[in-house]
């Protein structure tokens, strides 16, 4: 349970830093930058979501299909 | 089991904090992180349901229940959780027609489940009427 709240707020420190990266690349101009900061911190995000996901359905094949 | 509950709800709300900081600039990182905390919510649960199942089971057995019947139930009850769980993240995408074809699809395989079983109601009721000719 406690790893997890970390990862919580990883990823909204992660969402937060994008986002500001993001305004502060556009206020100097460079928008295609801006544009691969969010990309990058979507697909960093993206995968430690999916990580937990797959978890979940491991877990849930196990227990609810009882294919383990 | 009283701190269970609690941790579920302190992470529950602190999440909730964290989206509504997050949805003002990036709105798709704040679904992920809706998906990510249901997830490790429902991780935290199934142990609990786990137990439950096993007790269900050892009932059932006792009870000289088929276990096809029993098994096939306990699979409904995962097909509908986890369309329910793709649906509901969906609409909370704002994407309610992929909700709805995710529910239709749950609905669906379900039936399609349920078919030994209805097929043997429905055997067993025509057993008890007394057949004319």
């Amino acid at each position: 349970m406690g790893v997890d709240v970390d990862l919580i707020f990883r990823i909204a420190g992660v969402g937060i830093v994008v986002a500001f990266l993001h305004a502060v690349l556009e206020g100097i101009g460079k928008k295609e930058y801006a544009q691969w900061v969010t990309l990058l911190g979507f697909i960093y995000i993206l995968f430690l979501v999916i990580s937990i996901v797959q978890d979940l359905f491991q877990k849930i094949k196990s227990v609810f299909l009882f294919q383990s | 089991m009283l701190i269970d509950i609690l941790q579920i709800v302190g992470l529950g709300l602190i999440a909730t904090f964290l989206v509504t900081i997050l949805n003002e600039h990036k709105s798709n990182i704040s679904l992920l992180l809706t998906v990510f905390v249901g997830t490790v919510i429902f991780l935290f649960l199934i142990d609990r349901i786990q137990d439950i199942f096993r007790m269900v089971q050892t009932l059932a057995n006792e009870a000289h229940v088929q276990t096809v019947y029993v098994e096939t139930i306990l699979k409904i009850i995962g097909i509908a959780y986890i369309a329910e769980f793709g649906a509901q993240i969906s609409k909370d995408a704002g994407q309610g027609a992929i909700a709805g074809k995710i529910e239709l699809g749950g609905k669906i395989l379900i039936l399609a489940m349920a078919i030994p079983i209805l097929t043997a109601l429905i055997e067993t009721i025509l057993s008890f009427l007394p057949m004319k000719g």
